[in-house]
């Protein structure tokens, strides 16, 4: 039954995502592979086109994994499960446990749940950068202009350049923005704008 | 009030990109400024709060701010306007989307999204690596859960970060419950 794994799936991440944003993407990853329900490449577009649309990324992954499924009533199940869990826990603080979080044993935990995030948040992206940049064994036959000779790692040259390029542009705008007196560099949705520009020049 | 609340946060919703802390700000021009909704206190404790509490800190707020003006159905309606936004945008984008990437110049640009979407995820994880305090035992669950989620994820166990996270949890109870000892020790 869709609607239930929606739902327990869903459910799962929203429980479970402590920090918001993209602190929630290793956990959405998971469930999402676990039942088969996007590949990897079109949850990574996925999260690209969250973070450009208005709206919590965790909200709107959810949103879209339960139209794929499910249809009008899988989107609204899975969006229902995502919220849940948040909602009644806010509810609960506020109405009679705003002691609880500043209770020491708690605080404790929620420090080691932050750190355990981060480690896996940072796991996550080193383990996509890596993906995109070596070539998979399927598509490696033959077909891969990037590939050297002498390397006995597959590496796709063309991505590992452009990673690197967007790399240094994100990080080099807010190296510059600071010396220039500015607030920030470029936005995520500024470098996202820029790498679909650079992968229409280079893929094409 | 109750469609105020409703199209206050539809208004949010419908404006704050990525979400995150970018729309706590947003929150606040409405809620404290603008509406009197919530006084500044209010806000400086929902952030807490949303920070450790698990889900969108916009869900967090809006269900916050809803719940003190009008109980259950208030937070139950604030959350809802927050959604409908992204939940009808996301309806669309997945109704085009499949067709979208079949234009090849599309596709070439997601190719290039791809790349930076993993950019992004790092340096989202660089972001909270600041704010871990520099004390051994957070430091050592980071470590750890990095290098168990890299394994995991190299080697495609299946192993769900749901587990990491509840081992993370016992690990920093117990600790925390030791070194309480070891204090209540000295001091006796």
């Amino acid at each position: 039954m869709i609607y239930l794994e929606l739902f327990a799936g869903f459910l799962k991440v929203g429980l479970f995502s402590f920090g918001g944003g993209y602190a929630s993407i290793p956990l959405i990853r998971d469930v999402v592979m676990s039942y088969g329900w996007l590949s990897e490449d079109m949850l990574t577009y996925m999260i690209a086109v969250s973070e450009s649309t208005p709206g919590p990324i965790m909200v709107n992954l959810a949103t879209y994994v339960g139209i794929t499924q499910g249809g009008m009533l899988g989107a609204f199940v899975a969006t229902f499960a995502v919220v849940l869990p948040a909602f009644f826990i806010i509810i609960a603080i506020v109405a009679f446990l705003s002691r609880v979080i500043e209770n020491p044993y708690v605080a404790a935990v929620m420090q080691g749940l932050k750190s355990c995030v981060t480690g896996i948040i940072l796991a996550t992206g080193v383990h996509m950068v890596i993906r995109n940049c070596i070539i998979s064994e399927t598509i490696a036959e033959g077909s891969a202009p990037g590939a050297g000779a002498g390397n006995f790692l597959p590496v796709d040259m063309r991505a590992a350049v452009v990673t690197l390029i967007l790399a240094g542009i994100y990080y080099g705008s807010r190296k510059l923005s600071r010396t220039a007196g500015k607030r920030k560099g470029l936005t995520p949705i500024q470098l996202i704008g820029i790498s679909a520009v650079l992968g229409m020049i280079v893929y094409r | 009030m109750l469609l105020e609340l409703f199209f206050t946060f539809m208004k949010i919703g419908m404006f704050t990109f990525g979400g995150g802390y970018a729309m706590i700000s947003v929150v606040e021009n409405a809620c404290v400024e603008d509406k009197h909704w919530i006084t500044h206190d209010d806000m400086m404790n929902i952030t807490v709060i949303a920070e450790s509490t698990p889900g969108p800190i916009a869900i967090n707020c809006a269900t916050f701010v809803g719940y003190k003006k009008r109980g259950l159905i208030g937070a139950a309606v604030a959350t809802t306007g927050m959604i409908l936004p992204s939940f009808l945008i996301i309806y669309l984008v997945a109704r085009f989307l499949d067709s979208f990437l079949e234009i090849s110049w599309i596709a070439h640009a997601f190719e290039g999204i791809k790349l930076a979407v993993g950019i992004l995820i790092i340096d989202a994880g660089i972001k909270m690596l600041r704010q871990i305090p520099a004390r051994m035992v957070p430091r050592l669950i980071l470590a750890c859960a990095f290098a168990a989620m890299l394994l995991i994820d190299i080697l495609a166990l299946r192993i769900s970060s749901i587990a990491l996270l509840l081992i993370a949890a016992a690990v920093s109870l117990v600790l925390f419950t030791i070194s309480q000892n070891i204090e209540r020790e000295g001091s006796q």
